[in-house]
């Protein structure tokens, strides 16, 4: 089985993040970058398959600047095999993503596609169900178990009400969730040897593919703060003062 | 200027969250809703007393990702806008359905600026987007929480409609958490614990609270993975996010990705060791102290109040 994993480069999230004063975004010059947390357990998966000699390739895609090689050597050093970097400067939107993974699929032709479940910068929670639409595969999204059983896979979701278990024919579609796997932390010699890995570096605009936004964004503002209150003496008090609130609620 | 609406449903029962994003579409237009379930016959009669709604549509089929946004093409032509809950259904199934109809989806929408101007949160909710989508067709999901339910007492008519859907994935089982507490999404008040609770029994002193007030609970992610609390109890930036009129917030220091998840609740209060926490200093009413000693208490005085909903 040959797996095809797409990676994004986002602001580190653990990044207290600054809306620039201008409403024109926010801000990233000088913010610590990294991979988006989802991505990093797509990548494990990945590489987890592999080790268990159910992956025979995991190459790892990801769409963005220059830069955004690092987040592909992180995975490489994980122990995916190679890389592909679709370069572009511009901000696509995820429709966008989404056609530019379904031209890189049709060139791998993977027999699974595993990407996070949202990024945490634009927290859309789009890609994955949109290349599963363009690829014409199933999808199995907030992945938090993948069982291969011979062609098909077994998939337990993370859902509103719980968890269920999907077969899903391969090829396929995956999106992880935050409880599919513990993301390693590569060992400095990985690292290195990653360096030495494949990876091409391809212009997104060779892909033939309209890369210009449908959307329109006027700004990005902060939200609403919230203003400190004040601190209560006992348990009395603050029983007190659920009760004011209930009261006021069942008023309503 | 009409609008489709995917109705949200669970265990045989319409979701209370429906009237709310009702509520939500009806700013856009005329709400035609669809019902896609196993056994849609309850669902349906219960969606059609929802105030606004134009007529209900019915598909029986499996509840996969493929059979319900297949039923939603099916009908998407005739609808400028196609809607549905930001909930994991909705979220499985709207971008799907926009990269078949080549249209770039709108989600999580908050509040609803015009006919194709909308507020989403960026960031776990700390950065706020405001766009205009110029498409001919918008395809969005509503934040259910950040909207007023409409009200009931209609009766529009149901139409079952016959569509063969396909679906290569199958379904196979459900893992559901039993708990007799409201639904988080919606609920008036909800109680949260943090890791600091401690075990799957510490979860037992906060549910037991939880009934006292009639409150829905939630946990952290940090909480949630260390097994405390099911995955289904998640608040936060990947979990559920709600919008109570009160959010009671225990043992939780708050990470950025938990206050992502309860922006929306209208006052906060906090039981916390930590009088630093960044909960606590966002929190409206604050109790320095630990949770083992206090929420005892606190459920002997709130009986004494006579709060028992």
């Amino acid at each position: 089985m040959k797996i095809l994993v797409a990676v994004k480069r986002v602001v580190d999230h653990n990044v207290r993040i600054r809306v620039r004063p201008d409403g024109t975004g926010v801000e990233t010059t000088g913010v610590r970058m990294s991979m988006n947390p989802f991505c990093k357990h797509a990548v494990e998966a990945a590489v987890q398959l592999a080790e268990k000699g159910q992956a025979s390739e995991v190459v790892i895609v990801s769409i963005g600047p220059k830069q955004s090689n690092d987040v592909i050597l992180t995975a490489l050093a994980m122990g995916a095999h190679r890389g592909i970097l679709v370069e572009t400067d511009a901000a696509l939107e995820t429709l966008t993503i989404a056609k530019l993974l379904a031209k890189v699929t049709e060139e791998e032709q993977p027999d699974l596609i595993l990407l996070g479940k949202q990024a945490v910068d634009d927290d859309s929670n789009h890609v994955g169900q949109m290349l599963a639409a363009l690829t014409n595969r199933p999808q199995a999204t907030f992945a938090s178990e993948i069982l291969v059983k011979g062609s098909e896979l077994e998939v337990t979701r993370e859902v509103d009400y719980g968890r269920e278990t999907v077969a899903v024919p391969l090829p396929a579609v995956v999106t992880a969730d935050l409880r599919l796997n513990t993301p390693r932390n590569a060992a400095l010699p990985m690292v290195m040897k990653a360096r030495s890995k494949p990876l091409a570096v391809r212009p997104a605009t060779e892909f033939g593919i309209d890369l210009a936004p449908r959307l329109v964004v006027e700004k990005i503002s902060p939200p609403a703060e919230r203003v400190a209150g004040k601190t209560v003496g006992s348990v009395a008090d603050l029983a007190a003062a659920i009760a004011a609130e209930v009261n006021e609620m069942e008023a309503l | 200027m009409s609008v489709l609406l995917l109705a949200d449903h669970d265990k045989g029962e319409l979701s209370p969250a429906t009237a709310r994003l009702v509520a939500a579409a009806s700013q856009l237009g005329p709400v035609d809703l669809l019902v896609v379930a196993e056994n849609p016959d309850n669902i349906a009669a219960a969606a059609a007393q929802i105030a606004g709604v134009r007529i209900v549509q019915v598909v029986k089929a499996a509840e996969t990702a493929e059979s319900i946004t297949n039923s939603l093409e099916s009908l998407a032509q005739r609808y400028q806008s196609v809607s549905a809950s930001a909930s994991s259904v909705g979220k499985d199934v709207i971008p799907r359905l926009a990269a078949k109809l080549d249209i770039q989806p709108v989600t999580d929408v908050v509040e609803i600026l015009g006919p194709n101007r909308f507020t989403r949160p960026i960031y776990a909710g700390n950065a706020l987007e405001t766009l205009t989508d110029p498409q001919p067709k918008h395809l969005l999901t509503f934040r259910a929480s950040a909207f007023r339910p409409a009200a009931s007492g209609n009766a529009a008519p149901v139409e079952n409609l016959d569509l063969s859907v396909n679906s290569a994935a199958r379904f196979l089982a459900a893992h559901r958490t039993e708990s007799d507490t409201p639904d988080l999404a919606t609920a008036q008040i909800v109680i949260g614990g943090g890791v600091s609770v401690g075990s799957a029994e510490g979860f037992q002193l906060i549910e037991k609270l939880g009934k006292t007030l009639g409150a829905a609970v939630g946990a952290t992610r940090a909480a949630v993975d260390a097994g405390y609390a099911p995955n289904d109890w998640q608040i936060g930036q990947t979990g559920k996010i709600i919008a109570p009129d009160l959010y009671i917030a225990i043992g939780i220091s708050g990470a950025l990705q938990h206050l992502a998840g309860i922006q929306g609740a209208k006052k906060i209060f906090a039981i916390n060791t930590d009088a630093e926490a960044p909960l606590v200093k966002i929190a409206d009413v604050a109790l320095i102290g630990d949770l083992f000693e206090i929420v005892p208490q606190l459920i002997a005085e709130l009986e004494k109040h006579g709060l028992k909903r």
